[in-house]
Order: C-alpha cells, then structure tokens, then sequence
C-alpha cells in the first residue's frame, strides 16, 4: 500500500467516489440487482438488520483486500474456489465473533450469517473489481458496496420494525395507549411483519430512486 | 414415509426458497426474463441440489458434528468440527458443480448444452448452500430425509423461477409506471407471489 501512498493521496477524489457510488447511483441492491439473497429475510427488526449490514461490510472490505493483494497469483481457472474459500474464512471469523459478543442477534440471523459466503455482492464485487485493482481502492470499494448494502437494510428494518411492531431497536415509539386494545384507534400492520413485504418494500424503494434519477430506468 | 412426504411438501410449498427464504435471489432476479432459460437453470438447481444436500449431510454426520470422528478412532470422540461447516460445505458444493459438468459434459452433450453456463453459476447460488445450512440447523435424522429436504427445495426453487418467467413475459405488453419497470415490478410481483404462498402456512400431512 506504500507504493500506493506516493502516487495519490488516501483519499483522493477518485478514491472517495469508490466509497460514495455504491451508496447512490451505483448501489448493489437497487441497480446492480446484487446480494439480495441472504439480506431480507433479516429485516424484520433494525438490530439484525443492522449487525448483518456491518458483517457484510467488513466480509466485502476484506475479502476485496485479501483477494486483491493475491490477484497476480491467482491461477484463473481455481479462482472462484479460491475466493470461496477466502471468503468462506472471513465469514467464519465473523461467525465467531458474533457468537461470542452478541448471542441473541446470532441466534436471530441463524443461516444468514453462512449464507453471507454466496452473497452475489462480495462475489460480483471480487470478480468485478478487486480482479483488477490495487488493494486499497479494491478495501475502499468493499466499504462503499456494503454500505450500500446496509443502507437499504437498515431503511428497510426500520420501516418494517415501526409499523410491524411499533418499536424502534426495541425500544416502544408508538405508545401503547393508542392501541385498539388499550381503547385506541391503532393497530400494527402485520403485513410488514410477512417476509414478502420485504421485498414489496424494495420495489418501492427502487420506484423512489428511479423516479427522482431519470438515468436509471430500463429500457 | 410420512414423515418424508411430509418433509418434502413442506419444502416445496411452505418452506420455499425463494418465498420464504429469499435464496438465490440474484439469479432467480436476473435469469428469469425467458421460460426458456429459467427452466434451464431451475433444473440445474433441482440437480445439483438434490445431491450436495445429502453429500453435505453425510460430511456434517460422519466429519463435523461433535464426536462425528469417533468412528476413526476413539480418541477423536471428543472433537467438534462444527465451526467448519461453512467452508466444508461451500468446498462440497463447488466441487460437486465442477464434477457434475464434468459428468455431463461427457454423458450427455444435449442436457450440458441446454444448461450451459448455469452449472458453473450455481456454486455461488445462495439456495444450494441455503440447503445445506437449513439441513444442519434443522437437524435431519436419516438419510432418506435430507435427499427428500434437498429435492423438495430444488424442485420449490423451480417452482417459484418458472411462474416469475412467465408472469414477466406476459407483463412486457402491460402500462407499468416507467420507474418500476423491470427491477422494480419483478420485486413487487415476488413480494405478491410470496404473499399467494403463505396460504400454504400450516398444512401439515
């Protein structure tokens, strides 16, 4: 990376676009139709939505680092099974990890966490990008595409979080005195609770997006 | 045989990959544009899931599970290989797509025509691995279950890619708001389709 160092600045412009891209117009889940997979099935409250935003994160970071480091060793045809197994290394680390510091929310995302080594981004992103480039523009691309990632999981966490159960990370925001039961007028949609409205959801998201950027729309 | 009747409805219909799970999304997403292609691919899923699931059954038995070695030696009994899973199963999976287009290429030049470049995506299909992982968390008793577990997904996979095929073809000649075509209709047809299978909730044979 030293060499790297010389020639531009850490973060230059072009460096910092890698980072920024993926959260807007370049965004894995909305416009590259990537990692969709593992994601939404754990959007049902925030905190999960929220630690699988952070191990897709580092998992995408580092495996982009690591692969990118190896790239000119990498004899091409066993390069997808060296990249599971990179991959495959990182994601059990982070298993562990999660085990030990947070139990429950292991507990919640089950597979997922596995599932996290077949996410099409952090493979779309190793073949697309860290293929090909330096080890840190590869480590700042990862950041930007699990960001992105995560971005849209922890919009999605939270909307169905309020309306499905009327909690925010836990914590009660629409009181309970309003319910029907407590003589109110309010009830949760249990509809956000169902895994499809995740997916609802998106395409609404992708609807917004697309109506306020022109470019992206198909054909 | 009830039990394996059951176990196979169930993930056909109610357990569904896709529906319920949201595995192998990309390329249920990105292949279904024709009937044709998709059924190519939903195959191949079928395929290939239907031997990894009791492949990877047999490693997590017989390698991984807590005392799983003691049939090696009974000095191993107290062993437990389980934090392997992941990559056990992944090199399992990605060697048995590389063996199958091997087979098939050789066999049957037809069947490797028609599946073409599907067999080498679906290593990085997430329901393949999704199988694996849900038949080690639900903790399969035989044999027999984790083949019908494995059969039944692959087959509820193909299910779901073909009727999104179809529904997309025929959606081409309707007035779609032009933001959400494409993407963003398919998104909201699976979040209905999915809606439709959660009728299925609760049967049990």
């Amino acid at each position: 990376m030293s060499e790297n160092n010389q020639r531009e600045p850490w973060f230059s412009a072009k460096n910092l676009k890698l980072i920024t891209e993926p959260i807007g117009i370049k965004n894995p889940i909305t416009v590259l139709v990537l990692g969709i997979c593992s994601a939404l099935a754990v959007t049902v409250k925030l905190k999960p939505a929220f630690v699988m935003a952070i191990s897709v994160t580092v998992v995408t970071a580092f495996s982009n680092l690591l692969i990118s480091w190896m790239r000119n060793s990498i004899p091409n045809r066993i390069r997808i099974i060296v990249q599971l197994v990179v991959v495959a290394a990182l994601v059990i680390l982070v298993d562990e990890i999660l085990k030990a510091f947070v139990y429950d929310v292991s507990k919640q995302l089950s597979v997922f966490v596995g599932l996290i080594i077949t996410n099409c981004i952090i493979m779309g992103r190793l073949e697309a990008f860290a293929l090909g480039n330096k080890p840190w523009p590869s480590f700042l691309d990862g950041i930007g595409n699990g960001v992105g990632y995560g971005v849209i999981l922890v919009v999605v966490g939270f909307f169905r979080e309020l309306l499905g159960s009327g909690t925010i990370w836990g914590y009660r925001v629409i009181p309970e005195s309003i319910y029907v039961k407590n003589g109110g007028f309010y009830e949760n949609n249990g509809m956000m609770i169902v895994p499809p409205m995740a997916l609802i959801l998106i395409g609404i998201i992708i609807w917004i997006q697309r109506t306020r950027n022109k470019s992206l729309i198909e054909e | 045989m009830e039990n394996l009747i059951n176990i196979f409805v169930r993930s056909v219909f109610i357990d569904n990959m896709v529906f319920a799970y949201f595995l192998g999304m990309c390329s249920y997403l990105a292949v279904s544009k024709t009937v044709k292609t998709s059924a190519g691919l939903g195959v191949a899923v079928v395929f290939v899931m239907a031997i990894t699931v009791p492949v990877n059954y047999l490693m997590n038995k017989f390698l991984l599970l807590p005392g799983a070695l003691s049939w090696l030696h009974p000095s191993l009994a107290s062993l437990d290989l389980s934090f392997l899973s992941f990559i056990m199963f992944i090199a399992v999976i990605a060697s048995i797509v590389q063996l199958v287009e091997m087979v098939v290429e050789k066999y049957s030049p037809s069947l490797y025509n028609a599946l073409g470049i599907f067999l080498p995506l679906i290593a990085v299909n997430c329901a393949i691995l999704g199988g694996s992982l849900f038949m080690q968390e639900r903790e399969y008793e035989t044999l027999a279950e984790a083949t019908v577990f494995g059969l039944g997904s692959g087959l509820g996979w193909f299910l779901a890619i073909i009727s999104i095929a179809a529904i997309r073809e025929k959606i081409k000649y309707s007035n779609i708001p032009k933001p959400l075509r494409g993407l963003g209709i398919a998104f909201i047809l699976t979040g209905l389709m999915g809606i439709a299978f959660m009728t299925f909730m609760g049967i049990k044979l």
